[in-house]
């Protein structure tokens, strides 16, 4: 009897997880058919889920609808560099927080959380102004520089590192170790899970990141992947949603692959178990 | 080689001293252990030793040096952790040989070590393991063995027999006694445990509430007790203590200082009468628990309000029994009200001792 009831329980489960992941998927689905088909096809109605033959082309009309190689040059510098700066910024600052206790350290440990919530929207005018002041503006730092540090990332880190016991650093300083080895050797490969995940969420939020070098780029030559696709819709006057979705699919695919690449760190980033 | 010296040492925490002007001499090449109950300040004044904690005022001395101001690493000391505090990234290898990367140790020479001491504690086999990989005894190996490369004038350690069981803590007490023997460095090893310190210590100092309380070798300690304090720390079962009734005097004895016989028969047993001569304190009781230990028992004797603890070789009494106790008054301690001993070269020592006798019950 235990046991029907035992099963009954994880077919109801194995059922929820298949519900949920097609309600996640079917969008990714939808663009993927979308990209496939025809304009004539796209406007229809019931919409069409397969299209009659593939349209393979909507691809080469979305990549040579703008300067696609420059588009994604400065997609891969402005991520690129988001990323590495913030790990520049983010560990020192979340090892400061974690395991030292200096003045001013709750007024400092406020003050980025509060950066944590305040949304982008409330704070573009005045950084678009400051960064206009310094004659930033037709390069690419207006997009790189606002996203210097992650206030998110210092404070997942810092639980992180937190959870790191006294007696390593100590240890480690009794084996002569600088503050950087210190680092480098022992604080970043304890963490490696939680530098994968904040890593990813930067990535995809700074890949994906539509709004922000809509407000701070005038010109093609600074612009990112999604201004890009975004453009494919105008080229000729009625909305090209086979190309538009042919352009996206091209843009989701690298986190995709990244995701695929770090998805078994992020878990452990969550379930952190430590090694006594 | 180094002696060290702690010269009016104070550590304040949150505005409390924790210790207030300590003077303590750690001679060179002994193993001292550091004793007394948690919060007594013996962690603190180890971790000053290592520069993991700062004096906040007085000065502390390695080989003559003064390292008051000195970073950890550059003290010429080790420590072992209780908890081992092993790199769990790193593999055995790299945790025995981080200290001599930093050292900038040569490469050829690094490995040489690395090989020449994993094989002293037994570890050559598990050099490229990950320390979760191995067993609490074989993380402790590797913890000795990252202190010991170093080759330190002083090693430090803070409890690290504390995670073992009690089969393993026995085999690595004896294992680090022959350690000390062979490197003939400085050892310094802090414990709550009285055991450990009567075991391995050529020296010990005993701390209580920041202060010490006795510095002498085990069998001093043991023997000559300073106060009442040391007194009932060292030894299981502790010293019985009790109120003499007169000036706040106590007076105490050992457990195996005390003769259990028979209460019925004592004025006729043979080495009652040997005793006769000897002046002795005897009180009757009865047998209220009993620890058969195997080579000796433990037996709690209840004598009306009181309970004394006493240690046998003999297991014939059994629980409710009615018994003699007796001690000899060479074995008896005098104690002051303010819990400091009374020697037997003090004027009113004799005439404490008489009221004793004269206690007498049975």
């Amino acid at each position: 009897m235990k046991r029907m009831e035992f099963n009954y329980g994880r077919w109801l489960g194995v059922i929820l997880k298949i519900a949920m992941g097609l309600f996640f998927i079917f969008p990714f689905l939808w663009m993927l058919s979308t990209a496939l088909q025809t304009l004539k096809e796209t406007l229809s109605f019931p919409p069409v889920w397969i299209p009659a033959s593939p349209q393979w082309d909507n691809f080469v009309r979305a990549m040579n609808g703008g300067p696609f190689a420059i588009y994604a040059k400065n997609s891969l510098i402005i991520t690129g560099s988001i990323i590495v700066l913030q790990f520049l910024i983010m560990i020192p600052a979340a090892y400061a927080f974690a395991k030292y206790s200096f003045v001013g350290k709750p007024l400092f440990f406020g003050m980025t959380l509060l950066a944590f919530m305040i949304p982008t929207q409330v704070t573009f005018i005045p950084v678009y102004l400051l960064l206009a002041d310094w004659g930033l503006i037709r390069t690419l730092w207006p997009q790189i520089i606002p996203f210097m540090t992650n206030a998110f990332g210092i404070f997942l880190l810092r639980q992180y590192f937190m959870q790191i016991p006294q007696e390593l650093i100590e240890s480690a300083k009794l084996d002569n170790a600088t503050e950087f080895k210190l680092i480098w050797r022992i604080m970043i490969p304890m963490s490696r899970p939680a530098l994968a995940t904040i890593a990813l969420f930067s990535f995809v939020s700074h890949w994906n990141d539509y709004f922000w070098p809509l407000v701070m780029t005038d010109s093609v030559s600074i612009r990112p992947l999604t201004l890009g696709i975004a453009a494919l819709k105008e080229t000729e006057g009625i909305t090209n949603w086979h190309v538009i979705m042919a352009g996206n699919a091209v843009l989701v695919g690298p986190i995709l692959v990244v995701y695929a690449f770090f998805s078994r760190q992020i878990v452990r980033a969550f379930v952190y178990s430590g090694i006594k | 080689m180094a002696s060290i010296e702690l010269v009016q040492v104070t550590k304040v925490f949150d505005k409390t001293a924790v210790i207030d002007r300590l003077d303590l001499t750690i001679e060179d090449g002994s193993f001292t252990v550091l004793v007394g109950p948690s919060g007594c300040g013996k962690t603190t004044l180890l971790r000053m030793i290592a520069g993991l904690d700062l004096q906040t005022s007085g000065s502390v001395r390695i080989g003559g040096k003064d390292v008051s101001n000195l970073a950890p690493g550059q003290r010429g000391v080790a420590m072992v952790f209780q908890n081992y505090a092993l790199y769990p990234t790193m593999s055995v290898r790299e945790n025995i040989e981080f200290g001599l990367k930093n050292n900038k140790v040569k490469r050829s020479e690094r490995i040489e070590l690395v090989e020449s001491i994993s094989e002293t504690v037994g570890l050559k086999d598990y050099l490229d393991r990950k320390p979760s990989t191995l067993s609490g005894g074989q993380r402790q190996r590797v913890a000795l063995a990252r202190a010991m490369v170093k080759k330190p004038a002083v090693f430090l350690m803070d409890e690290p027999l504390s995670n073992l069981d009690a089969k393993l803590r026995g085999q690595m007490r004896i294992e680090l006694i022959e350690l000390h023997k062979k490197l003939g460095v400085t050892f310094v090893y802090v414990t709550h445990d009285q055991v450990e310190a009567m075991s391995m210590a050529d020296r010990i100092v005993l701390m209580n509430g920041g202060v010490i309380q006795q510095e002498a070798a085990p069998e001093v300690i043991y023997r000559q007790p300073g106060n009442q304090f040391t007194a009932q720390f060292m030894g299981v079962p502790p010293m019985n203590v009790y109120e003499l009734g007169a000036n706040g005097i106590k007076f105490g004895f050992r457990p195996e200082a005390a003769l259990l016989s028979q209460s019925q028969t004592q004025s006729q047993s043979p080495e009652t009468n040997l005793n006769t001569n000897t002046p002795q304190w005897s009180v009757r009781g009865t047998v209220a628990t009993r620890e058969m230990l195997g080579s000796e028992t433990i037996y709690q004797i209840k004598s009306g309000d009181r309970s004394y603890m006493v240690k046998s070789a003999d297991d014939q009494y059994a629980f409710d029994q009615e018994v003699q106790l007796r001690v000899d008054a060479s074995r008896i301690f005098l104690f002051a009200a303010d819990g400091s001993r009374l020697l037997e070269s003090e004027p009113d020592y004799a005439g404490y001792m008489d009221r004793l006798r004269g206690q007498r019950h049975g």
